[in-house]
């Protein structure tokens, strides 16, 4: 929309901004909403949003059609995804062929594409809407609604929608008190992992005494598959900034500081963007809104170091010096940025904020459980069908996750774990798939809340790999300070090393159990307390695989390259000899037309024979 | 001051003291290895912990850093505290085996064996050199760098710094590198590691870290070639 800014003095100024863009928008005109986010944009969405536009424009339909690139749509598996409204067509997988026809039969036309609609695996559907989609309809989509409709680039969208409307609320309507009551009414906890109350944390830093104190925000998500803090910065810049002048209002703070990890280069243009916008209209800067309360938000980058999540290596890292937690007490509450009282918070705890002022505490409570209110927006991978950013609300149980939403397994194979809170987070097995997704409840099972991460295994896994790849993680992510995360990560990966090698000794098991509880208990900051998760929690629920590499040298899941062995079944074996050509090891014999052998003093076990043999001659185990 | 309940004693103590400078006052030892009373308290050892709270919603804290308040309740020694610090110092032997500070550690805390695969570090990377230059010294001329595993203590650029004076403060606190127990040697059925004592530090803090030219370790120790020859007559 094409508005040329002007200053708002008043609360009243930025009600009639908002009615003059509502009363200029036409719900009934169609749009194009183009996901503009990694995952689609690497399956060139981006150049389809180019061709929408030229055509668009080609052909005159400038006025008839809106375009919008908008944020991730969340159905990242079936990208480059498409939504034309109204009435919120799915398409997937658009290729630039499609792209005339989208415009000819759905925008103009008013029919459905047949092919470009979503087919519902299981009944075979054709399901046109995403409202009939069941990787939506099972979701609580009120954080991720923005990015639907919003151009991230375009403050006016945002406003139009209800935006700042909670700022100016807080302003004119509450007081700093008021503001703090609310969100520990909401029952808001953190959501970068450990779930702290967030209203609580506010009123600490209020009462501590000063001066200057900061809001910060941390935007440096670093779990490998978790993407929910980019999606929110990419796809809906400003409720972050909003949320983040609410929490400045609520402890009296000027200054607000947005940590980003540098790895995040579209986040970090938009946010500059919306920055840029909110303050050309006042509502950042000197006296906002024409009140007595001044607000500003600088950016600082981070140069991609996992402990860098952590709050107090965070606050050292923006200050320039080098990232490493520090032992709390002092909390950042009380000796923060700086050294001054400050309020730190993850992107999507600020992004609730508006929410909760805006529709009150008693109705963002509405969702959620007794202990903690509203949604909580998880990452969906692995080997599940339907991946992508999911938005559901706390108490719902990972059945409903992974099979509800997420389609169940890929491939038809078995669920075997799902891992929640990214790599410091546990494993939890099938008899753990009603637990309900609260933070009390999943730190009872051994497992995180973590950011949001949710990692799905099928039975192909092995957990000894598994805890093997996130010890091997976190050993070269650990920043060294502390001896028992350095030394302790290191030698648990020492130990589960030699047991996927086939060296272990069920003794092994023990010392590592214990190891791991002493990492736990005494390491500095929360990457060490929780680098004993995966190992822990497998050991918990998965022993038995454990003592299988121990006692019998075998994988189960035939992962762990040392326990396994590739035999080719003489019976199906026709001696075409294509795995003889394939094998880099030259390790299989045999003469044309009769059964080949595998030399296992030769064989690497890269598979290779396994993937070339058209008979289904070849077997591991 | 302040009323806190320390191995289940009720004592008092003054504001603004840590846990491990009331435990101490009241001659209840607590093994450290990176806290000196001249630096600022740094907590990476993590051999200091004490388990702080009411049994069941306790954790375990580094003494060396937790400011002492009232009604805290202190456990320097219980059960998951000699656990856990017992572990560590097993983790400790196991990486230096060769520093007598860590040897002495370990026969005080009856850590009679070790089931990790033996190495040879030679720094356990306690940061009192670092602080020692820094804070008392005012030299800032090394400092940690890397991460993780690869985490060493160095100059700038590994190159002999500037801000050097020679002073020989690091040397003078390092727990590891005073003094190095070589170990019983298999011939003899006596150790006299004791009487073996050796200074690491020319090999290993070969020229990015040992300025002192000539250094006071090869000087007392005649065995061995000072550095300054060596470099010139390797």
């Amino acid at each position: 929309m094409t508005v040329t800014p002007k200053r708002l003095r008043a609360p009243e100024d930025l009600t009639v901004l908002r009615q003059s863009l509502v009363d200029r928008t036409d719900d009934r005109k169609p749009r194009i909403a183009v996901c503009g986010d990694t995952g689609c944009a690497v399956c060139g969405s981006l150049g389809l949003a180019s061709s929408f536009k030229e055509i668009i424009e080609r052909r005159g339909l400038k006025d008839r059609v809106g375009l919008k690139v908008t944020g991730c749509l969340g159905f990242c598996e079936q990208g480059p995804v498409v939504l034309v409204f109204p009435g919120e067509i799915f398409y997937r997988k658009v290729g630039p062929g499609d792209v005339e026809e989208i415009i000819d039969r759905t925008v103009l036309g008013g029919e459905l594409v047949e092919r470009l609609l979503y087919r519902d695996p299981i009944t075979g559907q054709k399901l046109p809407r995403c409202s009939d989609l069941p990787f939506y309809k099972n979701q609580t989509r009120v954080l991720l609604e923005g990015n639907w409709r919003i151009d991230p680039n375009d403050i006016y969208d945002y406003i139009a929608r209800g935006g700042y409307s909670a700022v100016a609320k807080a302003l004119y309507e509450m007081t700093p008190e008021d503001v703090i009551s609310e969100v520990k009414e909401a029952r808001l906890r953190g959501r970068g992992g450990a779930g702290f109350p967030t209203g609580l944390k506010w009123e600490i830093c209020r009462k501590t005494k000063g001066d200057t104190k900061y809001v910060v925000c941390n935007a440096d998500e670093g779990d490998p598959g978790a993407f929910m803090d980019r999606s929110l910065l990419e796809g809906n810049p400003h409720s972050v900034l909003e949320g983040m002048i609410i929490a400045g209002i609520g402890i009296g703070a000027r200054h607000g500081v947005i940590y980003v990890r540098a790895e995040y280069p579209t986040a970090v243009v938009k946010i500059r963007n919306a920055i840029e916008q909110a303050s050309e209209l006042g509502l950042l800067g000197e006296n906002i809104l024409g009140s007595d309360f001044s607000f500003d938000v600088t950016i600082s980058k981070g140069a991609g170091a996992f402990v860098c999540g952590e709050e107090t290596a965070l606050l050292l890292s923006a200050e320039g010096k080098v990232g490493e937690p520090r032992q709390k007490p002092p909390f950042p509450a009380e000796k923060g940025y700086k050294g001054k009282p400050t309020v730190i918070n993850n992107v999507e705890t600020f992004a609730n904020v508006p929410l909760i002022i805006k529709n009150g505490a008693a109705e963002y409570r509405r969702v959620g459980t007794e202990k903690s209110g509203g949604t909580k927006i998880f990452c969906l991978v692995g080997k599940v069908n339907n991946t992508g950013l999911v938005e559901v609300p706390l108490g719902i149980t990972l059945r409903e996750i992974i099979f509800g939403i997420g389609g169940g397994i890929k491939n038809g194979k078995r669920f075997k774990a799902v891992q929640t809170g990214g790599p410091s987070g546990g494993c939890l097995p099938e008899q753990m798939l009603d637990l309900k997704v609260d933070f009390e409840e999943l730190s009872r099972a051994g497992s995180i809340m973590g950011s949001g991460g949710m990692i799905v295994m099928d039975e192909d896994t092995c957990v000894v790999d598994i805890a093997r790849y996130f010890l091997q993680f976190l050993k070269s992510e650990s920043c060294g300070k502390c001896f028992s995360c350095r030394e302790g990560i290191n030698r648990m990966l020492e130990i589960v090393e030699g047991i996927a090698a086939g060296e272990g000794s069920p003794e092994d098991l023990d010392l590592l159990e214990e190891l791991a509880c002493a990492v736990k208990d005494a390491s500095m900051c929360g990457l060490g307390q929780t680098s004993a998760n995966p190992v822990l929690s497998t050991l918990r629920y998965f022993r038995d695989e454990y003592l299988a590499h121990v006692e019998l040298k075998k994988c189960p899941a035939a992962v762990c390259r040392a326990l396994i062995r590739f035999q080719i079944d003489e019976n199906l074996c026709t001696g075409c000899g294509i795995c003889r050509k394939e094998c880099p090891a030259e390790a299989i014999e045999g003469e044309r037309r009769k059964p080949h052998t595998i030399d296992p003093n030769r064989c690497m076990k890269c598979g290779v024979c396994m993937e070339v043999c058209k008979f289904g001659a070849i077997t591991k185990s | 001051m302040v009323n806190m309940l320390l191995n289940g004693l009720q004592v008092s103590v003054d504001e603004g003291m840590t846990v491990l400078e009331a435990a101490k006052f009241f001659g209840i030892n607590i093994p450290t290895l990176c806290y000196n009373e001249g630096l600022t308290p740094y907590g990476a050892c993590r051999l200091c912990l004490v388990e702080i709270g009411e049994p069941g919603r306790s954790k375990l804290v580094t003494s060396c850093t937790y400011p002492v308040g009232e009604g805290l309740i202190v456990r320097t020694h219980s059960e998951r505290v000699v656990k856990t610090r017992k572990l560590l110092i097993e983790l400790y032997l196991a990486t230096c085996p060769s520093s007598k500070v860590i040897q002495d550690l370990a026969s005080e805390h009856h850590v009679t064996r070790v089931r990790f695969r033996p190495r040879d570090e030679k720094c356990i990377l306690c940061g009192l050199c670092v602080r020692m230059c820094a804070e008392q010294m005012q030299g800032k001329a090394i400092g940690f760098a890397r991460r993780g595993v690869d985490r060493k203590v160095t100059t700038p650029f590994d190159r002999k710094s500037e801000e050097c004076r020679l002073c020989g403060g690091c040397m003078y606190i390092c727990p590891a590198c005073q003094a190095r127990c070589q170990g019983p040697r298999e011939e003899k059925p006596i150790c006299n590691a004791c009487l073996n004592l050796s200074q690491p530090c020319l090999d290993y803090f070969d020229d990015a870290m040992c300025f002192m030219d000539p250094c006071v370790a090869c000087e007392l120790n005649s065995g061995r070639t000072p550095k300054s020859e060596r470099r010139n007559n390797p």
